[in-house]
């Protein structure tokens, strides 16, 4: 990495530490296989404050759910290589031990993955596994914990939750096992909530509940949330915050809605032009030619420059994140010359 | 089913029913119930709905992969169905079908260039090397690069999988494709560029499509017409335009307010119907009207009596008792307003 990337990495650092629930600076992981090592994400660097909801967009293999896994420490160890700091609640989760790590995640940090079923034991039932959670960090009673799960899945808008305690998942549809996952998550009331697509598998209507449901729970406890998906729709309507994310890493970070208005990274553009608008229907999409490189083949300048339709000499060499205000961020040389089109162009 | 022309409609479904054994003896699943429309050549029809709708049994049952229980699929005024096996087989390649899932409908253990070029073989037409050459145009026409074409599936991308698919399907010159949730496994970007293709494929070989998904915005994108299927039933049917600005049946207002929009907050349709409960069962559908268990609308008659498939305005058709007429007032409790 030259000087001048390094230095606007550092000048990049998100919100002033201390007061960030989550500040991430310059993580990197590497994987090991046969052809040596390969680095997947690079220098990813966010702050999540208390009782925010940040969204994290991006396609297929950009990185956003890798992100997830280092921030829990869900990575394999072997043949994995992950640095930079990962500072929760004053301290740096990337020096925790595997022991220490499992009395955070669960506890302080809370995860809700796309696919409830897989999340889930087909042969316990919901109420077993609710109160594992309760009593692997709360020293509290059988009974106790089986109250506080039926009251999470009150609070999860079950309709019978003395019921469903005794239900096994196989039994739930993919809703009601999606309110059973965020009634698990946030059981033990943890300061953060990391939920990785998870309505991606569920009916429009149900993932409207749901969304509702989360926002709602997020609110009321002050519970922040770290939001993955694909879709921007979700972000606009449930996020303060977001990140682009492309290649393994931020390409643009800021307000919600000063970057949905006017996007300063031509990927975040592209994104909000290909999603079909019913004002232009029939009309030909804006597509964002050619696919994610893979990180075997990653672009040695800026990572975005092959399929970018702005792309200029200078874009060949490695581009930094740059600060575009105090609020925004942005990995494009050019974000200052170009006026990209925004959701309402 | 003949307009003043005399022209014969591509494809009328008529008061159709499709229904499966269930589990249990004498359980019945009825997938599809009643269902009945016209579909115009040249014309992209979309049909919508969550899961459970009927909507893929309903596809399936336009390429005559499902036969019907009750009611009538017509092919240019003819009775697929009523044809003999070997006529069928014949009859079918004009009429197409493409999955969601371009994985499953590939060999793993054939090129790509050997999938596609398949259907040709089976139907025994031309030499082995006309056969070589239309899928090699094929390929071409879908745009996927030459050097791919004797590659596996495994070595491709989901995009271009999907696009060797499409390629298959178009081999044998259908007149009509049903595609069955073709874009809901790709990324946007990705989508955006098959959308765009589909319209091109369309222009290029004067195609008919009946376009099935559960995504709202790629439905109303691409179709002419649009079907809503919720339980097995339409809901209602209308001009993709006039059902975007403004949906006469309570689940399509439900549907079009559940979809995100990627706008900032102050461009927002603010009100959102969040519909309670789950989306019932085909093997056990409320009476009356399949959606009153939901409808933040319903009265009690909406239990007791199945509204009647009218048209409400020229052109669009609704089942609802209370579609084009002033509604009984929205309870507050499934109106929420949005954050942040």
């Amino acid at each position: 990495m030259s000087d001048a990337v390094a230095m606007a990495v550092e000048r990049a650092g998100v919100a002033p530490p201390g007061k960030a629930l989550l500040s991430i600076r310059d993580l990197c992981v590497s994987f090991r296989d046969d052809s040596g090592w390969t680095q997947v994400l690079n220098n990813v660097s966010l702050a999540v404050n208390p009782g925010e909801t940040v969204g994290i967009v991006g396609e297929s293999g950009c990185g956003k759910s890798l992100t997830a896994l280092s921030i829990l420490g869900l990575l394999q160890k072997r043949d994995v290589l992950r640095t930079g700091e990962i500072n929760f609640e004053g301290r740096d989760l990337a020096k925790l031990s595997e022991a220490e790590m499992r009395r955070v995640r669960g506890r302080h940090i809370g995860m809700i993955f796309q696919e409830p079923m897989s999340a889930l034991d087909p042969v316990f039932t919901v109420g077993d596994q609710i109160t594992e959670t309760v009593r692997t960090h709360f020293n509290v009673s059988r009974r106790e914990a089986n109250e506080r799960a039926v009251a999470a899945l009150a609070a999860v808008r079950i309709a019978s939750p003395q019921n469903v305690v005794s239900m096994y998942p196989m039994s739930l549809s993919g809703g009601m096992r999606q309110r059973v996952m965020i009634a698990m998550a946030l059981v033990c009331e943890p300061r953060l909530l990391i939920a990785d697509e998870p309505t991606t598998a569920l009916d429009v209507t149900i993932q409207a509940q749901i969304m509702d449901l989360l926002l709602d729970l997020g609110q009321r406890t002050g519970t922040a949330i770290l939001f993955i998906t694909h879709n921007l729709g979700l972000v606009a309507e449930s996020c303060t915050r977001m990140l682009t994310m492309y290649a393994g890493q931020v390409v643009e970070d800021g307000p919600v809605d000063k970057i949905l208005m006017q996007p300063k990274h031509p990927y975040t553009a592209g994104l909000l032009g290909s999603v079909p608008q019913p004002r232009q229907r029939k009309s030909l999409l804006p597509s964002i030619p050619g696919r994610v490189p893979s990180p075997h083949e990653m672009p040695s300048g800026c990572r975005f420059a092959p399929r970018c339709t702005y792309v200029q000499p200078p874009c060949l060499a490695p581009q930094a994140l740059l600060s575009a205000d105090a609020e925004r961020q942005v990995r494009c040389r050019r974000y200052d010359e170009l006026t990209l089109p925004g959701a309402i162009s | 089913m003949t307009d003043l022309s005399g022209a014969v409609d591509i494809l009328v479904v008529d008061d159709l029913d499709v229904t499966f054994k269930g589990r249990r003896r004498n359980q019945k699943v009825r997938a599809v119930e009643g269902v009945g429309f016209t579909v115009r050549e040249g014309e992209t029809f979309g049909v919508i709905g969550e899961s459970g709708s009927g909507k893929s049994t309903l596809g399936r049952c336009i390429v005559c992969l499902v036969p019907p229980s009750g009611g009538r699929v017509l092919h240019f005024g003819k009775d697929p169905f009523a044809l003999s096996a070997s006529e069928l087989r014949r009859h079918r390649r004009g009429f197409q079908i493409i999955f969601q899932d371009p994985n499953a409908a590939l060999d793993p253990r054939m090129t790509i260039l050997e999938s596609v070029r398949e259907p040709l073989d089976v139907a025994g037409i031309g030499t082995a090397q006309e056969r070589r050459v239309k899928a090699l145009e094929m390929l071409d026409r879908v745009a996927l690069a030459p050097e791919l074409a004797l590659r596996y599936p495994h070595e491709i991308s989901g995009g271009q999988k999907q696009r060797a698919n499409i390629a298959r399907a178009l081999v044998l010159e259908p007149s009509l494709i049903v595609c069955d949730e073709v874009v809901a496994a790709l990324d946007v970007s990705i989508q955006a560029d098959m959308l765009n293709l589909f319209a091109k494929l369309q222009r290029e070989f004067s195609l008919t499509y009946v376009f099935i998904s559960h995504d709202l915005r790629v439905v109303a994108h691409v179709s002419d017409r649009v079907a809503v299927m919720y339980c097995g039933k339409l809901m209602e049917l209308a001009p993709a335009e006039d059902l975007m600005a403004a949906p006469l049946h309570p689940y399509s207002q439900a549907l079009l307010s559940a979809e995100p929009e990627p706008q900032p907050a102050h461009l927002r349709n603010k009100k959102r119907i969040i519909l309670k409960g789950e989306i019932p069962s085909p093997l056990n559908p409320p009476s009356g009207c399949r959606f009153h268990t939901r409808c933040p609308i319903a009265v009690a008659e909406c239990a007791t009596r199945e509204p009647e498939w009218r048209e409400v305005l020229p052109g669009r058709w609704a089942a609802c008792h209370f579609a084009g007429a002033p509604v009984p007032a929205v309870s507050d409790a499934t109106v929420e307003v949005l954050r942040p």
